[in-house]
């Protein structure tokens, strides 16, 4: 995206005090000290207007969607269809027969591994995914390889955490079924050339899957622009609910796929001699959905318009330029991922302190950071190490949370002598 | 300083164990070993015994990767299993085990524990009690004859 002066002029109206009230969780206080969270990455927190969105449907107007001819039956059908043409517009999807709900990335990617790749995938055929990959986008494509005695291959990384191009085309066969890609990495916070990779692989009629959970907070993601042939995202990366997210697929695509799951909902009619399956998206959709966490997401997606994509990405860089500078100043830190383009996280390791005991001293300090090997242990394998400490950071952090993430990590030092 | 939680499981003990782990090698000639695995962190070791005609075990080592609490857990273990005999072993893993999760106050209750009682402090941290117990699992399942543990 080019930035525009508008852009600018955002990050200065951006009003983090204001924001920061706007999370009630933002509020407590942990172990004696006012909350840091800075694990936005495995689940970022939900603003009053999801929250108060998702009460509403239960106090007014729960029950059934698309079953009822009754007066809440019809407002929770049309909260629900309001979220899918909320998020539609988020994506920027060209239909709303393309906004399938699921109940996450990983669901979304199981979707597509058992819809849409299996009965296209024989023996001796490649899936292709790269190094960066979370486990939601390896294990499924594996388990598939693993029936029909298919190729998983695996674009490499360099030392950065930046994916290797330079052979993709060697990469991508006639035998290749599915590319699988993140758009950032919730490991390193890589942000992956997403679009590049899907030009390649269309070149070859090679459709692609995004796996988008780290990109809806942070990016400014256009369906259409990027080519993709499927984009999954997780509600609770977003400041959404948990247990709710979205798989968009190309409707030529959709079209052709077979159910996923089934019963209720996703037909048209049924005898026990024939089933007409329903239209899209709702064949994708059987049984009674997550309402009120679609209803919850809806509200979400609103959330971070309201602030502005632009405003929240110059913040967050703002924020992760202060971090990088900050931590690196520390001699006994090791960044992992050091991609020229980066989503506002950072990940590192002490030498001679393991992650989980930075993270159990920051967590006596009030400080939430992730430690592990954040469900990418091909990543860790791969600049060998056992995990990191990351912190993931928000719109709705600041620096002076970092300064305390600092100190805490000054105090780890000095308890380790390391 | 330190929040009073972490200091109580942070102490100087426990670091200076980290640093410096106690009978970390391979065993040669040992008559049981078992591997251990917290795939929740990431935590490895393998833990080595030999255990006499008399059931005593009179050598014991240890080796992997884990955090401070699983490594000074380990290297604790190692110094206060040799040569104790079998069954004094296994009850030490029971107290430990129990002192862990918070059902053995080791100041109110008789046991065995002595300076193992310096991992108390893991019980007001849920997420670090298997950290603190992987060893003792894994030297529990090699005793046993299993040569495989995970405490997920
Ligand atoms: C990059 C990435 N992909 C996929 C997932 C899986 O998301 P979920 O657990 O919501 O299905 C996550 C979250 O952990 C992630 O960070």
């Amino acid at each position: 995206m080019i930035q525009t002066s508008e852009a600018v002029r955002n990050t200065a109206t951006l009003n983090v005090d204001q924001i920061r009230d706007d999370f009630p969780v933002l509020g407590r206080m942990i172990n004696g000290m006012p909350l840091a969270y800075l694990d936005n990455a495995a689940s970022s927190q939900s603003p009053r207007q999801v929250i108060d969105a998702v009460k509403r449907y239960h106090e007014f107007h729960h029950s059934n969607v698309h079953r009822g001819v009754h007066t809440l039956s019809q407002e929770a059908t049309g909260l629900y269809e309001e979220a899918r043409e909320k998020i539609r517009a988020f994506l920027n999807a060209s239909s709303l027969k393309e906004i399938i709900f699921t109940s996450g990335t990983t669901d979304g990617v199981n979707l597509v591994a058992s819809s849409f790749v299996e009965e296209r995938l024989n023996e001796g055929d490649e899936i292709l995914i790269t190094h960066l990959e979370h486990h939601s986008n390896i294990v499924p494509w594996h388990i598939l390889c693993e029936r029909k005695k298919a190729k998983l291959r695996v674009l490499p990384i360099n030392d950065n955490g930046e994916i290797i191009l330079d052979n993709l085309d060697d990469y991508l066969t006639s035998r290749t079924r599915i590319v699988g890609v993140n758009h950032i990495s919730n490991a390193l916070g890589t942000i992956n050339p997403v679009k590049k990779i899907v030009e390649a692989a269309h070149r070859k009629n090679i459709p692609v899957i995004v796996d988008g959970a780290q990109a809806t907070p942070h990016e400014i993601v256009d369906v259409q622009d990027l080519g993709c042939d499927f984009y999954a995202i997780s509600g609770h990366k977003m400041y959404g609910p948990t247990g709710i997210g979205v798989l968009y697929g190309r409707q030529e695509l959709l079209e052709q796929m077979r159910p996923y799951r089934s019963g209720g909902d996703m037909i048209l009619s049924v005898s026990f001699d024939k089933v007409v399956y329903n239209e899209l998206p709702y064949r994708f959709e059987a049984g009674t959905p997550p309402i009120a966490q679609a209803i919850g997401l809806g509200a979400a997606a609103d959330y971070i318009n309201s602030i502005g994509k632009e405003a929240i990405r110059n913040y967050e860089n703002m924020l992760l330029d202060y971090a990088t500078r900050k931590l690196g100043e520390i001699p006994q830190v090791r960044f992992i991922g050091t991609a020229k383009d980066k989503a506002s996280l950072v990940s590192f390791v002490i030498d001679g302190v393991h992650p989980h005991d930075v993270g159990t001293i920051l967590d006596g300090e009030g400080i939430a950071v992730r430690t592990g090997h954040h469900c990418a242990q091909p990543v860790m394998e791969r600049f060998s190490i056992p995990a990191t400490t990351r912190a993931s950071f928000a719109f709705y952090n600041t620096t002076e949370e970092i300064d305390r993430l600092v100190a805490g990590v000054r105090k780890v030092i000095e308890v380790f002598d390391a | 300083m330190l929040n009073t939680h972490t200091k109580n499981l942070y102490q100087d003990v426990i670091l200076d164990h980290n640093k410096k782990p106690r009978n970390y090698k391979v065993l040669e000639g040992h008559s049981h070993m078992a591997h251990g695995d917290n795939p929740l962190c990431g935590d490895k070791l393998d833990v080595y015994l030999t255990v006499d005609e008399n059931n005593v075990v009179v050598d014991v080592s240890f080796i992997g990767d884990g955090c401070a609490i699983s490594k000074a857990s380990a290297s604790m273990m190692t110094t206060m299993v040799k040569g104790k005999p079998i069954d004094e072993v296994e009850t030490l893993f029971h107290e430990f085990h129990k002192m862990s999760t918070g059902k053995l106050d080791p100041d109110a209750e008789p046991n065995h524990l002595g300076r193992l009682k310096i991992f108390a402090g893991v019980r007001d941290l849920p997420a670090r009690v298997k950290c603190a117990t992987l060893a003792w699992h894994t030297l529990d399942a090699a005793l046993k004859g299993e040569r495989i543990v995970s405490t997920e």
